[in-house]
């Protein structure tokens, strides 16, 4: 499958020079939700936008399908600005657009069926057609035994495949999912990733997502955009993403998801002064080929030193293995420096964050 | 309790019913619109027009604090033109209907701002035009609240149709005053008051049982 950064293709969403302000009467009060966000999303792609709560990635995507209006800038989708239309061509425009949502926003007084004919009905589809539309979807998302059943009748993860399903249920080119998996359990979670994946794959639906979390980036996205406090602050491929974080706001993200950030027991040890007897504490990070190599073992040969590893682990980010340990070396500055500069080889990082007795 | 008696409290219980059945009838067809518009009209609503809402929110205040018994009194000019006469129990069918317009549009209102703002959102992002939310969203949504609210509305028009007797309207609070008070027949007394607890029960019982049935939000 070729990589979305290697594909030329034109970009279905196009960011250009937006911003939006929510006015108050207090000029100090104004809330700057985006500043100047550029973003393209490549036609086909998952992408997806992690910020903190506040950092504006809700006001984003609801951008794309014109929930929300840009103070200034454009949004285009689909060669068409969705910034320039009215009421009536917006409507319009959100028919090629689905949207799922953390609390699933399901009717409460209509089966698993019917919600996913409210789009249908809502476009005037005849009602003869309708059920020809909804019931391969059922299928799709693996609900046909629940067609009749009411929402508070059906799991947290089978409402978000009835989600899904509706969002579906209009042949959209774009989902846009609203921290969908936020509300689910993290088994529920990788389900409900997995069948967005295939619908990816099968239908060739552009996905743009936001969320808190890191972990759903990794399982679920080409590329990124990492938002704060209203401003794009890094974009790129995942793996790019994952393997060279250059803002603060991305390293710990990926840190949260690579094991990078310092565990608290080690954390509480570490000082900056080294006392005698005391050991140097090494953050390693092994990134792409660098991750294959026996680092450690040939330190311990051709070095004689001990290696303790404190903390570690290896993860696999867009088919490419992510390692990081935490270990703890001898101390003597002559040592270190060579130990320091065996383990650069490659691609790895190595960061001394202190000493511990 | 003779024969006689007997046939008046069965007529006066009719009565009661039509009043408050007619009156519930009128009541709904125009305090359910008033209803929608009161919760959907608000500056950044479906349907903005906030003067309007806070005007209409004004008369619908002014009715419901007026005392029933002096709107009564006040809207003879308007009952005799409407039902062609200012006494009995077909002129008491308007004063109730004015007094319940502004009473379910109220309670209805309350009842769709219940529904979750995130399904207007949803419907709003699946194409939806302000007409259809109300229509496939919020009315359906807000179905069970609105008919304990009607319920609710029922219970207190039948308390209210006791009082048209002072401008002779039938039914059974007439009959209670008239009889069981004025003649001084407790047993009259009784029976009304009987009647009424047993009608409130009916209808009581009956909009919940509706209510239950329409809630699909609790099945496990």
């Amino acid at each position: 499958m070729p990589r979305p950064s290697d594909v030329q293709s034109r970009p279905i969403i196009a960011f250009a020079n937006v911003s939006k302000v929510y006015p108050s009467r207090k000029e100090s009060a104004q809330v700057v939700a985006l500043d100047d966000i550029f973003l393209e999303v490549p036609e086909g792609a998952i992408v997806g936008v992690i910020g903190k709560s506040g950092a504006g990635k809700s006001t984003l995507i609801r951008l794309i399908n014109g929930l929300e209006r840009p103070s200034s800038g454009h949004v285009l989708v689909n060669g068409t600005d969705v910034t320039g239309l009215d009421e009536r061509g917006l409507r319009q425009a959100r028919r090629s657009i689905g949207m799922i949502f953390q609390h699933f926003n399901l009717l409460s007084s209509r089966t698993a069926f019917e919600n996913i004919a409210l789009p249908l009905e809502i476009a005037g589809v005849a009602k003869s057609e309708i059920a020809g539309v909804v019931e391969p979807l059922l299928a799709m998302v693996g609900l046909s035994d629940k067609r009749d059943r009411y929402p508070a009748e059906l799991s947290g993860g089978q409402k978000q495949r009835v989600g899904i399903a509706r969002a579906l249920a209009t042949r959209p080119k774009v989902l846009l999912s609203d921290e969908a998996t936020s509300a689910l359990d993290p088994e529920t979670t990788d389900q409900i990733l997995s069948l967005l994946k295939t619908i990816n794959a099968e239908l060739k639906l552009t996905i743009v997502f936001i969320t808190h979390e890191m972990s759903v980036v990794k399982k679920l996205a080409d590329r990124v955009a990492v938002l704060e406090s209203g401003r794009i602050v890094e974009q790129g491929t995942t793996y790019e993403i994952f393997a060279h974080p250059c803002h603060e706001t991305t390293r710990r993200f990926v840190g949260s998801v690579t094991g990078g950030n310092v565990p608290e027991w080690l954390a509480a040890k570490l000082r900056p002064q080294r006392r005698d007897g005391d050991s140097a504490v090494l953050h390693v990070a092994f990134v792409g080929g660098g991750a294959d190599q026996p680092v450690l073992s040939r330190l311990a040969r051709t070095l004689g030193v001990d290696v303790n590893i404190l903390h570690g682990q290896v993860e696999t980010i867009a088919d490419h293995p992510f390692g990081s340990l935490f270990i703890s070396v001898s101390a003597e500055p002559e040592t270190l420096r060579g130990i320091i500069a065996e383990l650069r080889a490659g691609q790895n990082s190595v960061e001394h964050l202190g000493y511990v007795s | 309790m003779s024969p006689e008696i007997l046939q008046l409290v069965v007529w006066s219980t009719v009565d009661t019913m039509v009043m408050v059945g007619v009156s519930s009838l009128f009541g709904t067809l125009l305090g359910l619109p008033l209803g929608i518009f009161l919760a959907t009209s608000r500056a950044n609503e479906l349907f903005p027009a906030p003067a309007a809402n806070r005007i209409l929110g004004l008369i619908v205040n002014a009715t419901r604090s007026t005392p029933f018994i002096i709107l009564v009194v006040a809207i003879v000019p308007l009952t005799r033109l409407i039902a062609g006469t200012s006494i009995g129990t077909r002129a008491a069918v308007v004063p109730l209907t004015i007094a319940a317009i502004p009473f379910i549009a109220r309670v209805i209102e309350a009842a769709i701002r219940e529904v979750d703002q995130g399904l207007v959102e949803a419907a709003r992002a699946f194409g939806a035009s302000p007409l259809q939310i109300v229509q496939k969203v919020l009315l359906p949504e807000a179905m069970p609240a609105v008919t304990l609210a009607l319920t609710l509305t029922v219970v207190s028009l039948l308390g209210y149709s006791a009082m048209v007797g002072a401008v002779g309207g039938g039914g059974l609070g007439d009959l209670g005053i008239r009889y069981g008070y004025q003649r001084f027949m407790p047993e009259v007394m009784a029976t009304v008051v009987l009647v009424l607890i047993a009608l409130v029960q009916g209808v009581q019982t009956l909009g919940e049982a509706i209510a239950r049935w329409l809630d699909k939000r609790t099945r496990n």
